[in-house]
């Protein structure tokens, strides 16, 4: 979901970025009331837990991992406004340091990752909430529906970013098609992955949670007579662990391969969905003469359109071979990791 | 806790690079990479004029070519989308060396490849040649609100100990013969991730106290001051502007 440089022309790049800084103007100033004066060392520590969750890889099917965004994640366990904090400082130490999405991008890596995906995430979370009934447990549905609609809806918004200032001209229909397909199954890692990572939280810590706040049940003491007497509140309260969250696998995975099967059309088994959809859609890959040749949108009869094409199957056989063998070689782990691996063995 | 351990990508040293400020550092940066991504990709000769401006930093910083091109590997993702465009490409074909490419990948393909790998470069030099703290400081100096930076200075002093815990946790399971294989394995996975937040999230409230108990009144000390001078400025200045008259150049000409 990274956006690379030459995507967006200069002038958006500089928009999303004035978007970004407004954004994270206003997080600034609502966090407060979510973490209080604790803000800077509890924010600090959930950016570094962010930002390690993101290296965190799972398979996701032929030979290609995923990893977490953690917008939705973030907000659940933190807060919105906390978590679009976090999320920020996370690209702009990826930027600064890494030299990890680009300076240009930024901006827009901020809008989509950091705000967006925060915002749409908590949103749903709190909308599911208010019909599931009010037990901290609820929070991992919630959470994961909210996981799971951020992504392809942080898709959407780079489709309309793409359309306000790409510099190229492009099929908007065919392209919002593919990239809510790819998106949606990138969504159900996410939610799967937040769901039980809520859920683990919830299971050890419920009050650490910020969507659970306000969702205990008050605390009774059973009586020998079998009365119940309300305890004053304020004390830790214990939280079965949750049973199971199996049906959300079973669930997701039962949608995951209904999807792939009518979304492999459109899906290789790139890294990244947006890039897979960026070649797919041929937007990429227009001449430059368009980029002024008065509407955006302007003869993209000849472009795009095609979304299950000779491209795309190409695209997917050879990403297949080099997704394997690149993250065999990249993706597990460095060799000085392996050499402290293999030192403790 | 006073080094950056793992992100410590920084190489000490004292050319002019170094003394600079960090803050006009970042500016001239953000400047520079603003000019390449402005430029008409067919310009071909402007993007390698842009290669040896930041060759020319990278000798005035005494920054090896090996660390470079070591650090390069984030990159590597893009250069993979980048080689694959001119195949999957639709549009008019070209034939070269007996494969036929789409010319239209072949410019796009060549536009991202030139415009990122100049931005890697760049960040590398800026992240090599400027202190950890001191790139802190100049964020706060360029305004970048007090919070925020006081967040990422948490972030980045803690990102080591919280991915440390997550490789012990990983080394643990392990050792107890998990492998993830499958996506039946998430869970696993998943919870590791609720007791990395749990240990963070107690992590930051120790931390806290401990800064309470050494004084701290909800916002850090500044402790540097170094401002800017002029000459520091129209030093700082020199790769942006030589990249514009780059560019300039090139579209005009």
């Amino acid at each position: 979901m990274h956006v690379p440089d030459g995507f967006l022309n200069a002038p958006t790049s500089v928009a999303t970025g004035a978007v970004a800084a407004a954004g994270v103007a206003v997080a600034l100033r609502k966090a407060q009331g979510e973490l209080d004066e604790r803000a800077a060392p509890l924010a600090g520590l959930t950016a570094a837990f962010v930002f390690a969750v993101q290296m965190l890889n799972f398979p996701v099917g032929v030979g290609t991992s995923g990893h977490l965004m953690g917008g939705a994640l973030a907000a659940v366990l933190v807060g919105p406004w906390t978590a679009v904090l976090c999320l920020s400082v996370v690209l702009l130490v990826q930027a600064l340091l890494f030299a990890d999405g680009g300076l240009t991008a930024l901006g827009t890596n901020i809008s989509l990752i950091g705000i967006t995906t925060v915002v749409v995430g908590w949103v749903v979370t709190r909308a599911v909430l208010a019909v599931l009934p009010k037990r901290p447990a609820s929070v991992v549905p919630a959470s994961a529906a909210g996981a799971l609609l951020s992504v392809p809806v942080a898709a959407l918004v780079f489709v309309l970013l793409f359309a306000v200032g790409g510099e190229a001209s492009l099929s908007l229909g065919a392209l919002t098609v593919s990239m809510l397909g790819w998106h949606t199954l990138i969504g159900i890692g996410e939610a799967v992955i937040t769901g039980l990572t809520v859920s683990a939280v919830v299971a050890v810590r419920p009050d650490l949670v910020y969507a659970a706040r306000g969702l205990r049940a008050p605390l009774q003491l059973r009586n020998a007579d079998g009365t119940l007497v309300p305890v004053a509140a304020g004390g830790p309260e214990p939280v079965a662990a949750r049973g199971s969250v199996r049906p959300l696998l079973i669930g997701g995975g039962v949608v995951a391969l209904a999807l792939a099967g009518v979304v492999s059309f459109f899906a290789s088994a790139h890294p990244d969905g947006l890039e897979y959809v960026a070649e797919d859609e041929g937007f990429l890959a227009t001449a430059r003469d368009h980029a002024f040749g008065g509407s955006a949108l302007a003869d993209y009869g000849e472009v795009g359109g095609i979304p299950v094409g000779v491209a795309g199957v190409l695209g997917v056989a050879v990403v297949v071979v080099l997704g394997v063998v690149l993250f065999r070689l990249v993706g597990r782990r460095s060799p000085a990791a392996a050499k402290r691996a293999d030192a403790v063995r | 806790m006073s080094g950056g351990h793992g992100l410590a990508l920084y190489r000490p040293g004292d050319s002019p690079a170094h003394r600079l400020p960090a803050h006009v550092k970042i500016l001239a940066l953000l400047a520079f990479v603003l000019v390449v991504v402005a430029t008409p990709r067919e310009e071909y000769a402007a993007f390698g004029a842009y290669a040896v401006l930041l060759a020319g930093v990278a000798a005035l910083a005494r920054v090896p070519a090996r660390v470079i091109i070591t650090r390069m590997v984030v990159e590597i993702p893009f250069v993979v989308f980048a080689l694959l465009l001119p195949i999957v490409s639709q549009g008019p074909r070209v034939d070269v060396l007996g494969l036929s490419l789409s010319e239209h990948g072949l410019l796009t393909g060549w536009n991202i490849l030139a415009k990122g790998t100049l931005g890697v470069v760049a960040s590398i030099l800026l992240a090599a040649t400027t202190d950890v703290r001191a790139l802190l400081a100049g964020l706060q100096r360029l305004r970048v609100p007090d919070r925020l930076v006081e967040i990422a200075s948490f972030m980045i002093r803690y990102a080591d100990v919280v991915t440390g815990d997550l490789r012990r946790m990983r080394i643990a399971r392990e050792s107890r013969g998990f492998e993830a294989r499958h996506l039946g394995h998430v869970r696993v996975v998943a919870q590791g991730a609720g007791a990395l937040f749990v240990r963070s999230y107690e992590r930051g409230e120790r931390v806290h106290l401990a800064m309470l108990a050494r004084g701290y009144g909800g916002s850090m000390p500044l402790t540097s001051t170094a401002g800017a001078s002029r000459a520091d400025w129209l030093r700082g200045a020199a790769l942006p502007l030589a990249a514009a008259v780059v560019a300039l150049t090139a579209v005009l000409a």
